[in-house]
């Protein structure tokens, strides 16, 4: 194996402009975008609605098509002009979605079924079929309700069916569209330790478009985008010690940041980085009592 | 907001309406095989001028509460009571409860149907019979309350993004001049600016009107910035009602029905637990940091 791994999805020089009506001038959604995404990896993309994160989404999964520049999928351009039909499929089966609205992308009347949908829709032997489903229920913890009714189910199990069902395709990546966007504080805990723990535990590399700052610190890599450009992307720490560039982008950061940087405003030496709030809590009296032992 | 002859500011309503709940239960597919209770028994008066945030886990009944307010569900048992009168009282004039309780549903920008955004804010007033001119102020002062510039009256609602959208269908509700205005997670899927906005122009709306406004929402933060008044709902009852510092300060209780506190607040008991005691009642940033200056400063003049 080579020493450099071909990434999952790389993006290249990308830009696109929405379709508008005679004699409007077209906006650019995304403009000159760069980003690769290595497989494995976790990474959270933040942006202010129109800020060009969903477009971008839309190109990696192959529902939009860039302007100018291409999309690698697996180390094949995408944008290639000699790209058949079957090329887009095949890398479809590698990027998986999962949507904002629970109630939006569950088809099925019984839980199994619904995550043997996609696996039936492969022309799978019935018994893979089984061994997925079961497989890929145990891994998002919905076991239990494999014959339960989904519309009796929380919008985070609902969630989580979702999720079953694409990974019982065995796609390499997933990409969540604001996938916690609609569940209260426990269903997005549940989501949220479900997506970390397919990306630690299967490697499934992992894409979360989100406006929630406490779940972007969570990923490896945070790409933050605006105006269809991409304005920062490193780690949580990098990205999240700029508050004031963040603000500026109608964007937010962890209330533990925030705190911080009040405190560094009025004179503590403190990081910024820090999201925990144990940590937060530590740092805060450290730099208190050195405040005091100073005097 | 209107002036009185001596040019002072009132608010537009000057009895404030009352909701009270009295024993209501309520029963979805009641008698049949598959009835859930969403509500049990529950008792509770709304109204004042403040904002008041209604929180639970999903399933906790909060949705079904907010309907039963202006009359869109009908209590299984138990009666619901406007300004002294049981809404269910006239059936017939349940029309009129809900031009007094108005409500903002989830996604309402889904709702919006006419062919300009100035047409489908003066929908509700010219339902209510009201004169062209009447109409026009009301729909000029909804459309301030939020924050939608002039310009885009005339446009279609289809032209508009999806915050504009948003705030368009709540300055229809507005238009109505409801006694209580209930909006059901208003902020739902909008970017932190986004929120900001549309909660800023809610705040802002209730304090000049002087009526009672409820929220329902999952955001612990956006609640502790915003309301008076925290009501929490669990399995079908009323498990806390007080204000965000007497409801943040039982987290304890909030983690095991579905919920959580700020995470602010989370840092406050951290640093409790570290000796820096600033204090149950944290539940904003800013009040945070303005609390542990006043405990810096304390340390250093004891020290002194």
């Amino acid at each position: 194996m080579s020493e450099t791994k071909t990434p999952i999805i790389e993006i290249r020089d990308l830009s696109f402009a929405y379709p508008t009506d005679d004699g409007e001038a077209p906006k650019n959604a995304l403009t000159n975008v760069n980003l690769s995404i290595e497989e494995g990896s976790f990474v959270s993309i933040l942006g202010h609605n129109g800020s060009g994160k969903s477009t971008l989404a839309k190109m990696m999964s192959l529902i939009l098509m860039p302007d100018s520049g291409s999309v690698w999928i697996d180390g094949k351009n995408m944008s290639a002009e000699d790209i058949t039909e079957e090329d887009v499929l095949d890398a479809r089966r590698k990027v998986g979605m999962v949507f904002q609205n629970p109630d939006n992308q569950i088809v099925a009347t019984v839980v199994e079924e619904d995550v043997a949908f996609g696996p039936e829709n492969l022309g799978l032997p019935s018994a893979e079929i089984r061994r997925r489903v079961d497989e890929a229920l145990e891994m998002v913890g919905m076991t239990k309700y494999a014959r339960h009714a989904p519309h009796n189910l929380s919008g985070g199990q609902k969630q989580r069916v979702a999720i079953a069902g694409i990974i019982a395709m065995r796609r390499r990546c997933i990409i969540f569209d604001e996938s916690t966007a609609m569940l209260d504080p426990a269903g997005r805990r549940e989501v949220m330790d479900t997506i970390e723990r397919l990306n630690r535990e299967e490697n499934i590399t992992v894409l979360h478009i989100t406006h929630y700052m406490n779940e972007a610190v969570r990923a490896d890599r945070v790409v933050v985008m605006d105006s269809g450009r991409i304005l920062l992307d490193g780690t949580p720490s990098e990205v999240f010690s700029q508050p004031e560039t963040l603000w500026n982008v109608r964007l937010d950061v962890p209330q533990t940041t925030e705190l911080l940087y009040h405190m560094k405003k009025s004179g503590y030496n403190v990081r910024l980085d820090i999201f925990d709030p144990d940590e937060c809590a530590e740092e805060i009296a450290a730099a208190i009592r050195s405040d005091r032992d100073a005097d | 907001m209107r002036k009185d002859s001596h040019g002072a500011k009132v608010p537009w309503h000057t009895t404030m309406a009352q909701v009270e709940l009295k024993n209501v239960s309520f029963t979805y597919g009641d008698g049949g095989p598959y009835a859930v209770r969403a509500l049990d028994d529950i008792s509770i008066t709304l109204g004042g001028s403040e904002m008041i945030g209604i929180m639970g886990h999903t399933g906790s009944g909060k949705s079904t509460l907010v309907q039963l307010l202006n009359g869109i569900l009908k209590p299984s048992e138990g009666q619901v009571i406007l300004d002294g009168t049981d809404i269910w009282e006239n059936p017939k004039k349940i029309r009129d409860v809900r031009f007094k309780v108005g409500l903002v549903m989830q996604y309402p920008e889904y709702q919006l149907f006419d062919e300009t955004v100035r047409d489908d804010i003066a929908f509700g007033p010219k339902n209510m019979g009201m004169t062209r001119e009447e109409i026009e102020t009301r729909v000029l002062e909804a459309a301030r309350f939020a924050r939608l510039d002039e310009g885009l009256l005339d446009k279609s609602p289809f032209e508009l993004s999806g915050g504009q959208k948003r705030r368009a269908a709540l300055a229809g509700v507005i238009a109505m001049r409801p006694e209580l205005l209930v909006l059901d997670e208003p902020a739902a899927g909008l970017d932190p600016g986004g929120r900001l906005e549309i909660l800023g122009s809610i705040k802002e709306y209730q304090k000049e009107s002087g009526t009672s406004v409820i929220i329902v929402s999952h955001s612990m933060e956006d609640m502790a910035m915003y309301c008076d008044r925290v009501i929490v709902m669990a399995s079908g009852r009323i498990m806390m009602d007080g204000t965000c510092a007497d409801v943040f300060s039982q987290y304890d209780e909030l983690l095991p029905v579905g919920l959580d506190v700020p995470q602010i607040t989370h840092v406050a008991a951290a640093l409790a637990k570290r000796g820096v005691d600033i204090g149950k009642d944290i539940y904003t940033v800013k009040y945070a940091a303005a609390r542990l200056s006043e405990y810096a400063e304390e340390v250093r003049r004891r020290e002194s």
